[in-house]
């Protein structure tokens, strides 16, 4: 055992963990870790521009490999604004460690220069969070955050360390083992209720599948296949479920949900057995709970035992890995094919597939736009996407089919995710193509780490959808405030001259025509790329459930709305 | 004399600075309301008990169930049914009492076998450990003479006979072979090359 800093403890514990990018921003009470980072040329500090982006490239990071994301920042401010990332990780379950340095214990609670209660600010808003007091705690709580945070439902986990223990002596000793005697890892589900899905699958006429992020984090689209495949079941998917059947296989119906599609929310709606596997019953995919087809049962496979009832009545929750339990009820379960059913839904598909394509014409919209960035980039590449109407249009036109595929911001539907988070998805994955799909709204809340992807050499293609509008805010109130615009048309800068700016390129395209070149420029290009697509500025993103109202009321396109 | 809305639960938890927090910050943020919270030590250091008489229609308790037990810190979380349980609460009352009216104060703490502890010219405080509703009966019983002031300590409650709520241990070596035969980590092993 040797005797080292609390900063040397910590790097050495996250070499341990493998973690070889920590994404941060010094300050005063992380100066003595920021000390002995070149004493450790083994990780990596990428300087952000802000701390939320710092937290959100971890978190891009963690998606687009699956691995630990890790993000650090200094005490007071440069934590609270680390803030919006540990919620939005938290709320999509991605594997984060969020590192903040607090002022020394003797000022802790003395209202010092730069102190913040950030334990207790994040305690609401991570899966656990700690404040290390010794040095000598360092190591085991550095591994029990990480623990924490890559097993079960995964998730935010913050630790807090003041400044004089960085500084303070202590034995590093790294733990073998972990003991959370108040944790609990579920795996395979129990036989019982295992033989309960399955009779209740069995009995079924028309079962659906919502397959959600759960699939992707277990990596069991296989199993998923599998599963499906042997019950004769259609597949749709939540946001975040996106990839976790590719879109081509028979029996993928594509996304539910608010902006879902007319066919998918009708049958999510007529089934008589909803199988949820690894989502969390979201009021966004589900629509008005109370009406969310009453008659049919529901059965819900998921890790957290907390999702099952929360939101609806669940007649067979089976708690488990889903990536284990999959084969048991694959297992369990008679080979059927449920023909008239998926006959029902496929001639749905066919009377519907209007309300749910590329608009034909030669205007310059978003829905032209992102299907031929998919079209171009392929499956190979990642997208990520802000939150709003080119986020919406993004899951329905980019044909999403492979894990990891596509990052987005779901359940905190954080606006300016898409920039910092594309370069963090860039930094874990920089062989493949990274296109961040941004709102000009968004784009504009964390466009500063363009600087940090020039710094780093990471080429993230960033494709601003440019309306001159918040897109989504002005279509709610478009359709639900009677026309009445409020703050949500905003003039934009010369984007281009922003990328020249930063010495990266900028294209800008302004006409259908100039789509496909601007396209393969940028990919081409070696560096950056801000691509600045000049979009028809008051289009709506159809279908759409208006909030409040039920998946069975989808409408499909412009009609006069007297919600 | 079973009360169909409150329903009292039982945590162990790890006897850690900001645990009481992480409960009451829950069951703030997920909307469940507490009638009472009682917190103590128990017969193993490092764990604490913390009574928690939640108020709310019995869908509601499930979900308190599963929140609490999500939280690291919280060990091992029960509900415990009026029936099968022993439930008590403290309270100590401060009532005006006269010289002359103590022979009466002390006939109706006598009925409800509680105590006097303290007494002054003009006051006495009366200790009762009891059921909700006896502590209830006593104190409208000595309402006409004029409470000072009170303090109740909220329920505490211990299953009936040899059950305990048992703190999960760590797992055996039976079970961690089963484990890493259906391809699970055994609990408490990093998920990643630790060397």
């Amino acid at each position: 055992m040797a005797m080292m800093s609390g900063a040397d403890i910590v790097l050495e514990s996250l070499k341990r963990l493998g973690v070889d990018t920590v994404f941060g921003y010094p300050g005063g009470a992380v100066l003595p870790l920021y000390d002995r980072f070149p004493a450790h040329p083994e990780i990596h500090h990428v300087l952000v521009r802000h701390e939320q982006a710092a937290g959100h490239a971890a978190d891009g990071y963690a998606r687009a490999s699956g691995r630990l994301g890790v993000a650090l920042a200094t005490s007071g401010p440069g934590a609270t604004n680390l803030v919006t990332a540990i919620t939005n990780a938290q709320m999509d379950s991605i594997p984060t460690l969020f590192i903040t340095g607090n002022v020394t214990r003797a000022l802790i609670g003395r209202d010092g220069f730069q102190e913040a209660d950030i334990t207790g600010i994040t305690m609401p808003t991570v899966k656990h969070n700690y404040l290390v007091m010794q040095a000598q705690d360092i190591a085991h709580t550095i591994a029990e955050a990480a623990y924490l945070a890559t097993t079960g439902r995964k998730g935010a986990v913050h630790v807090d360390i003041p400044k004089d223990v960085f500084i303070e002596q202590a034995d590093f000793e790294w733990p073998e083992r972990v003991s959370v005697r108040g944790y609990r890892i579920p795996g395979k589900a129990s036989p019982e209720s295992v033989r309960h899905a399955a009779a209740i699958i069995d009995a079924a006429e028309r079962p659906v599948i919502l397959a959600g992020h759960g699939i992707l984090q277990a990596e069991a689209s296989e199993e998923l296949r599998r599963f499906a495949e042997r019950g004769g079941i259609p597949i749709l998917n939540t946001l975040l479920g996106l990839g976790g059947i590719p879109q081509d296989h028979a029996l993928a119906y594509g996304m539910m949900g608010m902006h879902g599609s007319y066919w998918a929310n009708h049958t999510a709606s007529n089934a008589d057995v909803i199988i949820g596997l690894g989502m969390r019953m979201d009021d966004r995919a589900l629509g008005r709970f109370a009406d969310m087809n009453p008659t049919a049962k529901i059965v819900h496979v998921d890790i957290d035992p907390a999702e099952h009832g929360k939101n609806l009545f669940t007649i067979a929750p089976v708690v488990g890995d889903v990536k284990q339990v999959l084969p048991q009820l694959t297992d369990a379960i008679q080979k059927q094919s449920h023909v008239p059913w998926i006959r029902w839904i496929d001639t749905l598909r066919n009377e519907h597939r209007h309300s749910m394509s590329v608009p034909s014409g030669t205007d310059l919209t978003m829905q032209y736009v992102v299907s031929k960035i998919a079209e171009f980039a392929g499956r190979e590449a990642i997208f990520t996407t802000g939150v709003g109407q080119h986020q919406m249009w993004a899951a329905q036109f980019m044909d999403i089919s492979r894990p990891r595929q596509f990052i987005t911001s779901g359940g905190l539907g954080t606006m300016g995710f898409e920039v910092p988070a594309a370069m963090g998805a860039q930094a874990a994955c920089r062989d493949r193509q990274v296109w961040t799909i941004c709102g000009d709204g968004g784009f504009q809340m964390t466009f500063q780490e363009i600087a940090t992807m020039v710094d780093e050499a990471l080429p993230v293609k960033m494709a601003i959808m440019n309306n001159g509008f918040l897109g989504m805010v002005r279509q709610w109130q478009e359709l639900f405030h009677n026309d009445n615009y409020v703050s949500v048309a905003m003039s934009q800068p010369d984007f281009v001259k922003i990328a020249e700016a930063y010495g990266i390129r900028g294209i800008r395209v302004t006409d259908q025509s100039q789509v496909e070149d601007a396209i393969r420029e940028a990919a081409a290009h070696p560096g950056p790329v801000i691509v600045d697509f000049q979009v028809v500025p008051e289009e709506n993103v159809w279908p759409m459930v208006p909030a409040g109202a039920s998946l069975s009321e989808t409408i499909e396109g412009p009609v006069p709305v007297t919600r | 004399m079973t009360s169909s809305t409150t329903h009292t639960v039982t945590a162990l938890v790890e006897d850690r600075p900001g645990v009481l927090n992480r409960v009451a910050s829950l069951f703030r943020r997920r909307g469940f309301n507490i009638e009472s919270l009682a917190v103590g030590s128990t017969e193993e250091a490092g764990i604490s008990r913390m009574t928690i008489v939640v108020d709310g229609p019995p869908s509601i308790v499930d979900q308190v169930e599963k929140q609490l037990d999500k939280l690291i810190d919280v060990v091992t979380v029960e509900t415990l049914s009026e029936s099968e349980s022993v439930m008590r609460e403290l309270a100590l009352i401060k009532v005006s009492c006269r010289p002359e009216q103590r022979g009466e104060v002390l006939d109706v703490v006598g009925i409800f076998r509680g105590s006097v502890v303290d007494i002054s010219p003009i006051t006495v405080i009366v200790q009762l450990t009891a059921a909700k509703e006896t502590l209830d009966a006593l104190i409208e019983n000595l309402r006409p003479y004029g409470i000072r002031e009170m303090v109740r300590t909220g329920r505490i409650a211990l299953a009936r006979g040899p059950r305990t709520t048992g703190v999960h241990q760590q797992e055996s070596e039976e079970q961690r072979r089963f484990h890493q035969e259906i391809g699970r980590m055994p609990e408490g092993a990093l998920p990643f090359d630790s060397k």
